[in-house]
């Protein structure tokens, strides 16, 4: 099921030329970080529709809006610290209220981010953007994923959020279609359901695996739509198993574990336990040390399915 | 243009009616922000009838000029310029500020003519930047004009933009930077001061055009130099008076955010008969 590890954001500045030579309406833009976001590719190919803001974020955000109020398809990328927080209030009143075609792609989202440490691993942006009007989510699982979701940001109009890692992740396949808003069924089973987003989808399905050597068929669901979410699935899967997790490299509070949670509350309500960082900033470290050190391993996954299933 | 070009004496008679508006809406409203509004009325009615490319029957016109006003808080300036050159019947200008109305409190793209929403400080010179680069791609001659208060420039981000505008040598901008004095808890020299404010805009790459905010004439001549610099974008420093035209008002921090009562509104449009 799991073949070649790719980078997000490769896969990322290739999708962005080839939408540049079919769509000459899509305008792209970076604060000073092109060459590790990717959107130096696009900039080498379309000089004149590529603009580096420099290190200023809030400026490229409005900016950003102002290029779409005239008719253009916008990308604007930097890292998901600065994208979501720095400039939060630009994306809430330029972009969001505006209902802009603004897409921001931001990289080097998580924990994985690495050694660079807690200043620049983004835990709160899926919340920070998740409370925004009109913003859609979308947080890919691995390569191919991501292509899919720049093109479907770049033919939907409105805003978008895409969530993208700085390390190279795993592509997991037969996850059937993409489509915004609906979930992806990567196993079926019926005594616990997996949620997961983003390079925490690999994470689960090797949990999985273990899991069914024990004799325990859990679900795995692939919620790479994070706004709007797969409402459908969440309430199947809260109906037919006996509980549910959710998977994500976020802080436990604002996230994906939040929105699942609210719309179970509301309609049928479930156990959901929550692996992601627990209320802590990150730190520096190689990626696999912090995904120990934060819990964020498949065996944590393993074990929040076996301590809770008794229980259920 | 959408309307003539009016003569000197023409506009400002122009302006005093488009006071007469903002005092009678604020009153209506009883809130929303006259001091900026009136400070800056005369600059936007030039600006609108003279100046600006567009067809208010056709508010998306692929050729038209754009306007952004950043200060959104001096919207009821706006929305009566608006009113006033057919972009929406004038009788909507007396249901600002109320539940599902097209003039909301702040800027909002529900109000035809308005390009996007301001209202927080600070953001509408990018969205200009973003406005003339799109322009620039498209090869287009149409000119980009902004609105920006001298408390707003104290904002980090009017730098970011005004570094970034300078750099790309945005020459269909021209911002006009309605300095008068006041923010809302004194006057800004002493709140955060601002000056040499030309300097500044100077050292960030941009041409400077100084004048006095409430003469026709020399409004007029900046906008008129402002589209012959090239290579450069262009700010009008306009000095003016908070309050213009209401003798009560004038200069007074406190009606920078309350609007007039009744009886004030009375006062003021005898003054401005």
């Amino acid at each position: 099921m799991i073949s070649e590890q790719i980078y997000q954001r490769d896969v990322y500045g290739q999708t962005l030329v080839d939408l540049g030579l079919a769509d000459k309406n899509i305008v792209v833009l970076d604060a000073d970080l092109s060459s590790s976001t990717r959107t130096n590719l696009f900039a080498k190919q379309f000089p004149d529709r590529f603009f580096n803001l420099g290190v200023a974020e809030q400026n490229m955000m409005a900016t950003a809006a102002g290029l779409a109020s005239c008719g253009k398809t916008v990308f604007a990328s930097t890292f998901a610290v600065f994208a979501t927080g720095r400039a939060w209030d630009q994306v809430r009143l330029a972009i969001s209220y505006n209902n802009f075609n603004v897409k921001i792609v931001a990289t080097h989202a998580g924990i994985t981010v690495g050694p660079d440490g807690a200043s620049h691993q983004a835990l709160e942006d899926i919340a920070l953007m998740r409370v925004l009007v009109n913003m859609n989510i979308i947080v890919p699982c691995d390569g191919p994923q991501t292509a899919d979701a720049i093109r479907v940001a770049a033919s939907t109009p409105g805003p978008f959020y895409i969530r993208l890692g700085r390390s190279k992740v795993p592509t997991i396949e037969n996850k059937g279609e993409f489509k915004l808003g609906r979930a992806q069924l990567i196993c079926d089973g019926n005594d616990v359901t997996i949620i997961a987003c983003g390079m925490m989808v690999y994470e689960a399905l090797l949990a999985i695996k273990n899991l069914a050597q024990k004799g325990i068929k859990a679900r795995l669901i692939n919620m790479h739509s994070v706004r709007p979410l797969d409402n459908e699935i969440i309430l199947k899967a809260a109906r037919e198993t006996k509980f549910i997790v959710v998977c994500e490299e976020h802080n436990i509070v604002g996230g994906l574990a939040s929105g699942i949670d609210e719309v179970v509350a509301e309609s049928f309500p479930v156990k959901v336990i929550r692996v992601g960082v627990r209320n802590r900033f990150g730190q520096s470290g190689e990626p696999d040390e912090l995904l120990k050190e934060y819990n964020l391993t498949s065996s944590d996954i393993e074990k929040a399915v076996l301590s809770n299933i008794s229980s259920s | 243009m959408a309307n003539k070009q009016l003569t000197i004496e023409e506009l400002v008679v122009k302006a005093k009616e488009i006071r007469r508006l903002i005092i009678q809406m604020l009153a209506k409203a009883g809130s929303g922000h006259p001091g900026g509004s009136l400070s800056a009325a005369d600059l936007i009615t030039a600006l609108y009838f003279n100046v600006l490319n567009f067809k208010s029957n056709d508010p998306q016109w692929p050729d038209r000029d754009r306007f952004h006003m950043s200060k959104g808080h001096c919207c009821p300036l706006w929305y009566a310029v608006l009113a006033k050159t057919g972009y929406f019947a004038q009788e909507k200008l007396f249901t600002l500020r109320q539940l599902g109305s097209i003039l909301q409190g702040h800027p909002d793209r529900k109000t035809p003519g308005v390009e996007s929403a301001s209202g927080s400080l600070g953001q509408g010179l990018s969205i200009a930047l973003g406005m003339s680069l799109a322009l620039k791609i498209d090869k287009k001659d149409s000119r980009v004009y902004c609105l920006l208060g001298d408390g707003e420039v104290q904002e980090g981000s009017i730098w970011e933009a005004a570094m970034a505008a300078g750099h790309f040598g945005c020459d269909n901008i021209c911002a006009i930077l309605d300095s008068n004095g006041c923010q809302i808890d004194g006057k800004c020299e002493d709140i955060m001061g601002l000056e040499p404010l030309a300097a500044k805009w100077q050292a960030f790459g941009w041409h400077t055009i100084e004048i006095n905010g409430h003469d026709m004439q020399q409004i007029l001549a900046a906008y008129a130099q402002a589209k012959t610099i090239k290579n450069k974008p262009t700010i009008i420093i306009a000095r003016t008076v908070k309050g213009k035209g209401v003798s009560f008002m004038e200069g007074v921090v406190a009606f920078h955010g309350k609007a007039p009562t009744q009886e004030e509104a009375q006062r003021a449009l005898k003054e401005l008969e």
